[in-house]
C-alpha cells in the first residue's frame, strides 16, 4: 500500500489561455494521495479552469498534468480515473437515481448483479434509501447533490474533483453536507480536490487549502497555516477577516520592531526585519483592542464611527485618522464605547502578522501623510472638545 | 360601476375577434364539410339535400383503402429519411459555432419566405427530360438518352422530403440546443465515449423533438396534393389527390367530404398523441 506522502496529482508550471487572456499563470501543484485539498479563491480566479483541466474537459495551454506518475495531456476524459461532482449536479434527467448512479458501471460493462449491488450499497451511503426509483426533477437540491456524490463515487476514482457542490444549497444545510462531505472523504480515503469561492467552507472542510487570485497560487498551506500565517495580502484579506495596515519599520530592537502607520506608531513582534523596510502588517478583528486612555508604544487613534450586532460578537468600525476603517470584534461584556468616542486601537505585539514586504522605501511619503494627518486630526479634536 | 362593465367586457374584446375568426372560418366550413359528406351525390357537382351515409359505405372498398394506404406509405418513408437526414443536419448546426449558427438558421428558415408550390416547380425545371439533371449528364456523356426522373414516386418522395424537411429540423434542433452541455461532460466524466454518449445521453433526451418533428411532417405530408400532382403526374393516388379530385372532377362532393372528415380524425389523434409525448418532456 501507499503512504500518504505519495503525489497522485501533479500540476508542472500549468498555464491557461482563453482568447489571449492567461487564466492560470505558471500553476505548481502536488496532490497527496488521500488529502482533501481546496482551491479557494474570488470568481475568476482559474480555480475551476485548474479543476477542469484535471478532468479533461479543457487543455493545458502549456506545461504538464500528471495523475499517478503519468502524463495525461493525451487522455480523454472518458479514459481518467477521476470523477467530478458538477456544480449544477448535472443529473442526467431522464433516468432515475438509480440509473443515474450506475450509469459508470454500465460504461465500464461491470456484470449486471455487481451493478446492483453496488449502486444498493453507493445509496444506503448517501441516504437516499426508498428514492431509487426518482426523477432527479422530483428531488430537492440537497439531494440532488447526494445523487451527484454516488454517481461520482460508486466508480472509486483516484481523486473525486469538486466544483463548488454546495454552492446551490441554503446555509443550514450547506454546513450539514460539508460535514458529512468530509466524513465520506475520510471514510473512503479517495483524494477530493475540491472547489469553492467560500472561505470558512475551505477551512472547515480541507487537509490544506491552495489560495488562487488571478490565475496564481499565492499560498498553499493547513487550514491554521493559511489563517493564521498568511503569506501575501491578498491571502490575509480573502481569508478570514483582517486589517490591513500599512508601514515600515522606524526601529529594531531584537524581535520587536517598532513600525510607524500613517494613523499612529505601534509595535510588533517578528523576527528577522531592518529598519526602514517597508511591510503591510495583518490584524485579524479578534486581536484588536480599544481603550480611551494611552497604551504604552502605541499611538493609532481614531473613532468609532459603527457598532454591528453579530450574534456572539460585536464588529465595532473605527475610523482612523488617515480614513481607513478597522473591524474590531468586541464582546457584549467588554466596557461600553459610544459611536463617536474616540479611542486608542493597540494589539498584542505576537498577534500582528507581517503579510508583505515592499521593496521600494517609500516610508518617507507615509511619515508626511502622517505628520499632516496627525495635525489635522488634532485640530479636529480639539475643536470637538472645545464645543463640548 | 364602469369600471366593473369594463372588466367585464374586456374578456369579449379580447377574445371576440379570435373567436369570430374561428366560427367564420374553421366551425362554419367544417360543419358543413361534415354536412355535405352525409348528403346525395349530384351528377352535375353540388349536392342534392337528401341524407345517405353512402359516401361512408364506400369509404371502406379495397380501393379507396389502396390509397389510404399508398398514402400512410408516402408519409410514413417522408417522415422516416426527413429524420434520418434532418438529426445529423440539426445536430451540426446546433453544435457549429456561435457565427455561423445564425446564418444556417437562416438557411434553414428561407425555404419559408417562398410559395412552396413555386419552390416545388423547381424542381420541375431541374428533373424534367430537357431539365437541368438530365442536361448536364448528357453533356458529360455519361448517358445518351434523358432519364425519367420527374413524374416517379420517387419524385413525389423526394419533393416531400424537400418541403417538409425544416419542419423536422426546427424541433429537433431546438431540444438539441436545449441540452445542457455539463451532461454530455458528465457522461465523458463517467467513462462515456463518443457513440454512448450519443446513445444514452444524446438521443433520449432530444426525443421530444424528434417526436415534434415526426408528427409535423407526417401529418402536412397525409394531406399534400400538390407535390404529387406536379412530381408525379398523379400516377398513384394520394388521400389529398383524392379529395381535391372528388371535388373538382369526380363531382363526387360527399365522397371528398367524408374522405376529408377520416384525413382531419386520423390528424387530430396524431396531435392528441403528440401532446401527449409533449407534456411527458416537462417530466423529463
Amino acid at each position: 500500500m501507499s503512504n500518504n506522502k505519495d503525489v497522485i496529482v501533479r500540476l508542472i508550471d500549468v498555464e491557461k489561455e482563453f482568447d489571449g487572456v492567461k487564466v492560470v499563470k505558471k500553476l505548481n501543484l502536488e496532490v497527496r494521495e488521500g488529502e482533501f485539498l481546496t482551491l479557494l479563491g474570488p470568481s475568476g480566479c482559474g480555480k475551476t479552469t485548474t479543476l477542469r483541466m484535471i478532468a479533461g474537459f479543457s487543455h493545458a495551454t502549456s506545461g504538464e498534468i500528471e495523475l499517478e506518475g503519468k502524463n495525461v495531456a493525451d487522455l480523454k476524459p472518458n479514459e481518467r480515473d477521476v470523477n467530478t461532482v458538477f456544480q449544477n449536479y448535472a443529473l442526467f434527467p431522464h433516468m432515475n437515481v438509480e440509473d443515474n448512479i450506475a450509469f459508470g458501471l454500465v460504461e465500464k460493462r461491470v456484470p449486471k448483479a455487481e451493478i446492483k449491488e453496488r449502486v444498493a450499497e453507493m445509496i444506503k451511503l448517501v441516504q437516499l434509501e426508498g428514492m431509487e426509483k426518482r426523477k432527479p426533477a422530483q428531488m430537492s437540491g440537497g439531494q440532488k447533490q447526494r445523487v451527484a456524490i454516488a454517481r461520482a463515487l460508486i466508480n472509486r476514482p483516484k481523486v473525486l474533483l469538486l466544483d463548488e457542490p454546495l454552492g446551490a444549497l441554503d446555509l443550514k444545510l450547506r454546513k450539514q453536507m460539508q460535514l458529512e462531505l468530509k466524513h465520506l472523504q475520510q471514510k473512503l480515503g479517495i483524494t477530493f480536490i475540491y472547489v469553492t469561492h467560500d472561505q470558512e467552507e475551505a477551512l472547515t472542510m480541507s487537509d490544506r487549502i491552495a489560495v488562487m487570485n488571478d490565475g496564481v497560487m499565492e499560498q498553499i498551506g493547513t487550514p491554521d497555516e493559511v489563517y493564521n500565517h498568511p503569506k501575501t495580502k491578498f491571502v490575509a484579506s480573502f481569508v478570514g477577516e483582517s486589517n490591513i495596515l500599512e508601514s515600515y519599520v522606524e526601529a529594531v530592537r531584537g524581535d520587536l520592531l517598532r513600525i510607524s502607520l500613517e494613523a499612529g506608531k505601534a509595535v510588533l513582534h517578528a523576527p528577522g526585519f531592518k529598519k526602514e523596510e517597508m511591510i503591510y502588517i495583518c490584524v485579524r478583528p479578534e486581536n484588536l483592542q480599544l481603550s480611551q486612555t494611552p497604551i504604552e508604544h502605541f499611538s493609532i487613534r481614531g473613532r468609532i464611527i459603527e457598532h454591528i450586532f453579530a450574534g456572539s460578537v460585536i464588529k465595532t468600525v473605527v475610523e482612523l485618522i488617515n480614513g481607513q476603517r478597522l473591524r474590531v470584534a468586541r464582546h457584549p461584556g467588554e466596557e461600553e464605547l459610544e459611536v463617536g468616542t474616540y479611542v486608542y486601537v493597540f494589539w498584542n505585539p505576537k498577534k500582528a502578522i507581517i503579510v508583505h514586504t515592499v521593496e521600494e522605501q517609500i516610508y518617507n511619503i507615509i511619515e508626511q501623510n502622517s505628520n499632516r494627518m496627525y495635525k489635522e486630526f488634532v485640530e479636529k479634536y480639539s475643536a470637538t472638545t472645545e464645543e463640548v | 360601476m364602469r369600471n366593473r362593465l369594463r372588466s367585464s367586457m374586456a374578456p369579449i374584446t379580447m377574445i371576440g375577434p379570435t373567436t369570430l375568426w374561428l366560427i367564420l372560418f374553421l366551425m362554419i366550413p367544417l360543419a358543413l364539410v361534415i354536412g355535405i359528406s352525409f348528403l346525395t351525390r349530384n351528377g352535375f357537382g353540388g349536392v342534392l339535400m337528401i341524407p345517405s351515409i353512402d359516401a361512408y359505405k364506400e369509404l371502406v372498398s379495397t380501393e379507396y383503402l389502396k390509397v389510404f394506404a399508398s398514402s400512410f406509405q408516402l408519409a410514413f418513408l417522408t417522415t422516416i429519411i426527413c429524420l434520418v437526414v434532418g438529426y445529423p443536419f440539426a445536430y451540426i448546426i446546433a453544435n457549429s459555432s456561435e457565427r455561423v449558427k445564425p446564418f444556417l438558421v437562416l438557411l434553414l428558415m428561407l425555404p419559408f419566405w417562398i410559395n412552396s408550390m413555386i419552390r416545388i416547380y423547381g424542381w420541375n425545371t431541374i428533373l424534367r427530360s430537357s431539365g437541368m439533371v438530365n442536361n448536364a449528364l448528357i453533356s458529360l456523356g455519361i448517358i445518351k438518352f434523358p432519364l425519367e426522373l420527374l413524374y416517379t414516386d420517387g419524385a413525389v418522395l423526394l419533393g416531400m422530403v424537400y418541403d417538409l424537411l425544416p419542419f423536422t429540423v426546427l424541433p429537433i434542433y431546438t431540444s438539441i440546443e436545449k441540452l445542457d452541455p455539463s451532461l454530455l461532460e458528465a457522461a465523458s466524466d463517467l467513462g462515456a465515449g463518443k457513440v454512448h454518449k450519443f446513445v444514452r445521453v444524446i438521443l433520449p433526451l432530444t426525443m421530444p423533438g424528434v417526436f415534434a418533428g415526426s408528427i409535423q411532417t407526417f401529418i402536412p405530408s397525409l394531406g399534400l396534393f400538390y407535390i404529387a400532382d406536379m412530381m408525379g403526374g398523379a400516377k398513384t393516388m394520394y388521400i389529398g389527390n383524392l379529395i381535391k379530385n372528388q371535388f373538382m372532377s369526380a363531382r363526387n362532393w360527399p365522397m371528398g367530404a367524408a374522405l376529408a372528415i377520416v384525413l382531419i380524425a386520423v390528424t387530430l389523434v396524431l396531435m392528441k398523441l403528440y401532446t401527449r409525448v409533449g407534456s411527458l418532456d416537462d417530466m423529463v
